[in-house]
């Protein structure tokens, strides 16, 4: 019993795992909770789409600014809001269909941003950040820019549940209830750009999507009403993050990953094993 | 245009007007017409059945009288507004539109309905949940409250979406193939229920692709196929010539099975 309390303090003496480990927890709250209506409404490859437009903000951010963190951020955030409302606007009249107008633009601006990382000196070391994420590099700064951020995203949710759900679940009654839909789609896009802002850190733009959509999709095999599923995947991607860094701490992989594999080892368990939808019971009976 | 009515606002009706008045309306869609120049009335209480094959025009018609769609031209009014003044008209769309595995019960679907009367911000009372809970009463679903709605059977989920349109307490409720795919008796149950509709003065549109049912246990019926080719009784409307415009080539699959029957039964006896 020891030992374990110790292995669990062992790693909290260093103050960048402390500062890591609340960064996550925060990251692995909102993601799921925006990731939660992803998932509903089938946003997944959007997610993705727009985690990775995000790059070249980054970039620009990162090359005006010589490497400090809050420019960064606000480039990313104002580059991914702009996406969001391309995003949104892409379809209305597209002479290609909507997947592949997102696909184009998405693999575009990625690209974009590789070619103006590539520019810099420290290219590998630079581009790895931002890839995967750096959670343990988190300085007390950030972490007050990143409560402000999540509680702003947690508000947003809060405020426009009822909204979103019908936007979800009917866009026609939402309609019909003479509901701003069109502002709540926009919201709601804005809303993953500023989680994946918020979220860029700690696993950074390529394993985002996992941030977003695991959580809610193992909350969503194991309850059957919305509300709950959002505390669910908020819990578990809680979890994730805080083991995810243990594990890191311990076999030495990097941060972003493990918190990831984690997510995904929950995830395949509850497939497997849940009491309402599990794979294993199906194959009992 | 009375848009300047206030988008949240219910519209208060007038005595003894048409509840719907629908005139020369049309719809393209990218230059083709789902709808072409449909004048007909509705008047309080009324039930209609709006038939035409694949592609009438249907679901298009409903969606511009829910005020989800804007007509391309010609008016619509509900209760002598546009209809985008409204929140009293309830669409239950088709169940293949619907995903089952959403993770709401039975009673937050129907307590959906109450969020056009809350407003932004506040949630459900309880006087929100008696009143969907009568909702579910009159539909008799009340022991099914609480199942995630992918346990229900299709009858039950269409007489959930009519619980969730009376909880919006609405005058106008159009239904899209609410009868397709159930064994009689769940249809039976649902006609039930719309007598009760009737009785509280509802108007009620049913699109089916069923003639017989259409001509059996509506007021009135309509035969739609871009154009408006009838709205009448099944005598007027259903006859050889309408049913010709309407189906054409289809005509062979009509006069299958039952339906031929009544087909044979409705022009010959009316003339």
């Amino acid at each position: 019993m020891g030992t374990l309390v110790e292995l669990l303090i062992a790693p909290l003496r260093y103050p960048f795992m402390v500062r890591g480990m609340a960064a996550a927890v925060m990251v692995g709250i909102v993601c799921a909770m925006v990731g939660t209506y992803m998932v509903l409404r089938g946003m997944a490859f959007l997610g993705d789409a727009l985690a990775h437009s995000i790059l070249p903000g980054i970039a620009i951010g990162y090359l005006v600014s010589g490497g400090s963190r809050e420019p960064i951020f606000w480039w990313g955030l104002g580059t991914g809001v702009l996406t969001a409302i391309g995003i949104g606007a892409v379809g209305k009249g597209a002479q290609v269909k909507e997947d592949t107008a997102i696909g184009i633009i998405f693999s575009g601006m990625f690209a974009l941003g590789i070619a103006l990382i590539s520019t810099m000196r420290s290219y590998a070391v630079d581009l790895a950040h931002f890839l995967f994420g750096d959670v343990l590099g988190v300085s007390s700064g950030d972490l007050w820019l990143t409560a402000g951020l999540a509680a702003l995203v947690f508000l947003v949710v809060f405020v426009f549940y009822k909204e979103f759900l019908v936007l979800s679940f009917d866009p026609v009654l939402a309609e019909t209830l003479r509901f701003p839909s069109g502002f709540l789609r926009y919201l709601l896009l804005v809303l993953i750009a500023l989680t994946i802002v918020v979220a860029l850190q700690t696993v950074g733009v390529a394993l985002m999507v996992a941030m977003l959509t695991t959580p809610a999709a193992t909350a969503y095999l194991l309850t059957k009403r919305m509300a709950p599923m959002m505390v669910i995947a908020a819990v578990l991607g809680a979890v994730a993050g805080v083991a995810g860094l243990y594990l890191s701490y311990y076999i030495s992989v990097a941060s972003g990953a493990a918190i990831v594999l984690v997510s995904t080892a929950i995830f395949l368990l509850v497939l497997l094993f849940s009491p309402r939808r599990g794979v294993v019971w199906g194959w009992l009976r | 245009m009375l848009s300047g009515l206030g988008v949240f606002r219910p519209v208060v009706h007038a005595e003894g007007a048409a509840i719907l008045e629908v005139s020369d309306l049309s719809v393209a869609y990218n230059g083709t017409r789902a709808l072409d120049g449909v004048t007909f009335d509705l008047r309080i209480g009324e039930r209609v059945a709006v038939v035409g094959p694949n592609g009438a025009g249907k679901s298009t018609l409903f969606k511009v009288i829910a005020g989800v769609l804007d007509p391309t031209s010609g008016d619509v009014r509900v209760a002598g507004c546009s209809p985008r003044g409204h929140i009293c008209i309830a669409y239950v769309p088709q169940r293949s539109d619907v995903d089952w595995s959403f993770p709401v019960t039975v009673e937050d679907v129907v307590m959906m309905g109450r969020y056009g009367k809350l407003g932004f911000l506040r949630r459900p009372g309880r006087e929100d949940r008696a009143y969907v809970r009568i909702c579910l009463e009159t539909v008799g679903l009340e022991d099914l409250a609480t199942r995630q709605i992918g346990e229900l059977s299709g009858g039950q989920q269409q007489r959930m979406f009519i619980a969730r349109a009376l909880a919006q307490e609405s005058s106008i409720v159009l239904m899209d193939e609410p009868l397709n795919g159930l064994d009689v008796s769940a249809q039976e149950r649902i006609l039930e229920i719309l007598d009760a509709l009737k009785a509280r003065g509802v108007t009620v549109m049913v699109a089916t692709h069923d003639l017989n049912q259409a001509a059996e246990f509506f007021d009135r019926v309509m035969l739609l196929n871009r154009r408006l080719l009838g709205i009448g009784t099944p005598e007027a409307v259903f006859t050889a010539e309408h049913l010709e415009s309407a189906y054409g080539g289809q005509l062979r699959l009509v006069e299958t099975g039952e339906g031929m029957m009544v087909l044979n039964d409705t022009c010959c006896g009316g003339h």
